[in-house]
């Protein structure tokens, strides 16, 4: 199954850039359906960067991100060629993860 | 993988909701020991702030310290915004030692949206796409040398992101 997560991270020399976008239906819980049903909640609540063992970046989020959720950071020191490590847990235990490679 | 990973929670995690509530109740010392496991981690959702109604109670729960407008804090956000769904906000700021950086909307059902925590080396700068009932203020907070700075814009929505 293609990851959940796009990551683009890419370093100046001086800094390293990390864009991600998650696909993720991040339902609030407080939208109804067509029916007028309401759409259970179902969202990402921590989302983590590593690099070089040690996170980057936590990311605790609520219902109020929007869908398909993006996040952008910055961090110093990140070398071309290295591992960028994402993951993801949802509220219902769902997680996924990968590995970028610092472009 | 180190033991204090995030990975190693969320594995855990995992393992422990497929154990199944039953299981839970009866094995009652482990769910238990898990948060105290996350806190000293530094890992643990703050579960109760994202509960919170009211940005006052939000702020309480997240960091119990009551925040100062700083002009030092730069909110990047539109003046209008079209859809409610999607609202792109971003924050930078001057302040030294950054710790977190957390986005509240005063008129959603939940006022926090969105907390980061910035460990050092890590910019002090945040992008992130939000949802917003309708139009409202739209807190930053930044958390600094232990001081909790904020900055306040008011966002207006032409369609809620919160109606379907």
């Amino acid at each position: 199954m293609a990851s959940s997560i796009r990551v683009r991270a890419t370093s100046n020399g001086d800094t390293t850039e990390v864009q991600a976008l998650i696909q993720h239906p991040m339902d609030s819980g407080f939208v109804k359906d067509a029916k007028g049903e309401i759409i259970p909640p179902h969202f990402i609540q921590q989302l983590t960067f590593e690099y070089d063992g040690k996170p980057v970046f936590l990311a605790d989020w609520g219902g109020g991100v929007s869908k398909d959720p993006y996040v952008k950071f910055s961090f110093k020191g990140g070398k071309k060629g290295d591992d960028l490590k994402v993951s993801w847990s949802d509220n219902k235990g769902a997680t996924d993860s990968t590995t970028a490679k610092i472009q | 993988m180190s033991i204090m990973s995030p990975e190693f929670f969320a594995n855990r995690r995992l393992v422990l909701k497929g154990i199944g509530v039953a299981a839970l109740v009866g094995f009652g010392v482990i769910p238990l020991d898990v948060p105290q496991a996350l806190a000293a981690a530094n890992d643990k959702y703050p579960e109760e702030a994202f509960k919170q109604k009211t940005e006052a109670e939000a702020i309480k729960a997240l960091y119990g310290k009551t925040p100062e407008a700083s002009d030092k804090v730069k909110m990047d956000a539109p003046e209008i915004a079209e859809n409610g769904a999607v609202v792109p906000i971003a924050v930078t700021t001057t302040l030294a030692d950054v710790t977190s950086i957390s986005f509240l909307v005063s008129e959603n059902p939940i006022t926090l949206v969105a907390s980061y925590r910035i460990p050092a080396g890590t910019l002090p700068a945040v992008g992130n796409r939000i949802k917003m009932a309708k139009t409202s203020n739209v807190i930053v907070l930044v958390e600094a040398g232990g001081k909790l700075y904020s900055a306040t814009k008011e966002v207006k929505v032409t369609v809620g992101g919160c109606g379907g």
